[in-house]
């Protein structure tokens, strides 16, 4: 048999020294394994052609008929980071780019724990590298994954007329109004303050917005990732899609500003307003609009990248096999 | 290749180190719930050697390979792969592991060299020497032509060679493979028990292969047959023949066993 004579040339060169073995495992190790857990992710998914266009078509159809629809009933006035009256499209294309991550969130963690005992999991847990680590790599690996089908989605709601403005400056916008039950502790501040950090040279202000959006899409990401994990793990029920639909999905979008702005909301009901303002979701969302429109929201940045540091303790300490919440629970399918 | 140590080596602590077992369990048991699964299991895997885990479905093979995968914690006892505790030193002892899962862990939307290169980049590989390694493992496994090829298109024995590529990459000291032969052809069962034979050879790697298939079972092969959670017994073939009077593995594992279902699938 040939490949066993070529089998004694291979083995021999398998080898390396115990000093490139340390190398391996040091920073340069990190980033080749990071790399290496997002391309495949990125990988798989180009080769997945139904489940990108299942991820663009759900939020067409909001664009292209929900929002049609609702175009005439609902009017938005001019609030920030809006200077002008704006089409309701346009107001809800940063809650449509939030749901496309919401729902790529909830898709990757379930797989992530469905197949944490029979498939490419376990693969992955076999690595040398910390589980934090590994597990991070994975869902910054979805992240990327997501912010692809967001720029299919941005593309596709291009064409139909719905884009950024033109920006010419990079603004930190800061407006916080305290709920009423914190009694006044926290504070609030009357008028947003907008603070101009630096100017745009004219030829790229046309993609200001698109370029900005995308680390806001990232974080924003990687904290619904980090949660959906950490709900997955925990809670058994939720491990058909359907439940997750109406336990997760659901609640979190509608409880947000992504179809509607706040001040609506008060207005319909003020319990509500103050639900939707613990909602994470909605500072996800207000974090792309403004991101959009060449905004930093630094309140929506403080509590996503609050709340990303939390989810992801949780859900590393949840879904590590060998001590987290899902063994607890009985495992996937309770056979464990 | 690697030199083989004697009792006259001048370098004694070398030759201790090498001498390390590539896996040694002691004393672990581990229960689901109020079911004991692994009921103090002890098996040691020296270097070089190939040891057949015995045990039919649910004698807890899959859970000791949980265990020393490190997928669960392991509740008590100790699990040592080349010297290195699983629990405390886990980056040394995943560093020299390979396994093949039960489970089929190939994507099969990618080419062979997209799946290898992933796997290496796991261990930290670079780009470059991802392929290069990619390149050699698929030559270990005479499957050399095929690295652009979908894992789409492979039957399934050759699934399992490039899976065992895959485990040899990063030059592991312990290969485990868990019922690795299980729903094969008999040439395709032939060819992947005699590249894993080949390479317990050559680069001198233990090996723990884990199967319900006796006759995957030579007679210098160290043994352990696991039932109900515990070990019955752990030796050599021969002995294992004389100290239960028999003639066969099959034999000598039903008169231990005191099972008297088939346990034979239909390859």
């Amino acid at each position: 048999m040939s490949a066993s004579a070529l089998s004694a040339t291979a083995s021999a060169t398998f080898a390396e020294t115990s000093a490139a073995a340390q190398r391996r495992l040091g920073i340069a190790g990190y980033w080749a394994c990071f790399k290496g857990i997002v391309w495949r992710e990125i990988l798989r998914y180009l080769h997945q052609r139904e489940r990108f266009l299942s991820a663009l078509v759900r939020p067409l159809i909001w664009l292209f008929i929900f929002a049609a629809g609702f175009r005439q009933t609902l009017g938005v006035s001019i609030i920030p980071p809006y200077q002008t009256y704006v089409l309701y499209e346009e107001y809800i294309a940063p809650g449509l780019l939030a749901m496309i991550l919401l729902f790529n969130a909830m898709q990757s963690s379930l797989s992530m724990v469905y197949d944490r005992e029979t498939g490419t999991m376990r693969t992955l847990l076999v690595s040398p590298f910390p589980r934090s680590f590994l597990l991070l790599s994975k869902l910054l690996g979805g992240v990327s994954v997501a912010l692809l089908q967001s720029y299919a989605f941005l593309f596709v709601a291009y064409w139909w007329g719905i884009e950024p403005p033109p920006i010419t400056n990079i603004q930190l916008f800061t407006f916080y109004d305290a709920p009423s039950w914190t009694g006044g502790v926290i504070g609030s501040m009357a008028d947003p303050i907008t603070n101009t950090l630096f100017s745009v040279p004219a030829f790229i202000q046309p993609y200001v917005g698109y370029i900005a959006v995308a680390p806001a899409i990232i974080l924003a990401g990687l904290m619904l990732g980090a949660l959906a994990l950490f709900i997955s793990s925990v809670i058994k029920q939720l491990e058909n899609f359907a439940g997750v639909m109406n336990f997760v999905i659901f609640p979190m979008f509608f409880a947000s500003s992504a179809l509607y702005p706040l001040w609506r909301i008060r207005e319909a009901s003020p319990p509500l307003y103050e639900i939707c303002r613990l909602n994470p979701f909605t500072y996800a969302v207000e974090l792309i609009r403004f991101a959009l429109y060449g905004q930093i929201d630094t309140i929506s940045l403080a509590i996503v990248v609050g709340f990303t540091v939390v989810f992801l303790a949780a859900a590393v300490f949840a879904y590590n096999p060998s001590k987290g919440l899902i063994a607890r629970r009985g495992g996937p399918g309770g056979s464990a | 290749m690697t030199p083989t140590m004697t009792a006259t080596d001048p370098k004694l602590g070398a030759a201790d180190k090498e001498r390390t077992p590539a896996l040694v369990v002691d004393g672990v048991s581990h229960s689901f719930g109020d079911k004991k699964v692994l009921d103090n299991v002890s098996l040691t895997v020296d270097q070089g050697a190939f040891v057949m885990l015995l045990g039919l479905n649910g004698a807890g093979k899959s859970t000791l390979f949980s265990l020393i995968t490190r997928l669960y914690d392991n509740v008590s006892g100790e699990i040592d792969i080349r010297g290195f505790d699983v629990r405390r030193k886990a980056s040394q002892a995943l560093q020299r592991l390979g396994v093949v899962f039960q489970s089929r862990t190939l994507d099969v939307d990618l080419t062979l060299m997209q799946n290898l290169k992933y796997h290496a980049a796991l261990h930290g590989y670079s780009t470059r020497e991802a392929t290069r390694r990619g390149r050699l493992a698929l030559e270990l496994v005479g499957l050399a032509d095929r690295g652009n090829e979908k894992v789409r298109a492979l039957s399934g024995g050759q699934l399992r060679r490039v899976e065992i590529a895959r485990s040899m990459m990063h030059r592991p000291d312990l290969l485990l493979l868990d019922e690795p032969t299980v729903g094969l052809d008999l040439g395709s069962r032939e060819s992947v028990i005699k590249i894993v034979r080949e390479l317990v050879a050559k680069e001198r790697l233990g090996v723990l292969w884990a199967t319900h298939l006796m006759d995957e079972v030579l007679r210098t092969d160290q043994v352990v047959i696991l039932h109900q959670g515990v070990v019955l017994y752990n030796g050599g073939v021969p002995q294992l023949l004389t100290q239960t009077g028999t003639t066969s593995v099959r034999e000598a594992f039903r008169a231990l066993t005191g099972t008297k279902a088939p346990i034979e699938e239909a390859a």
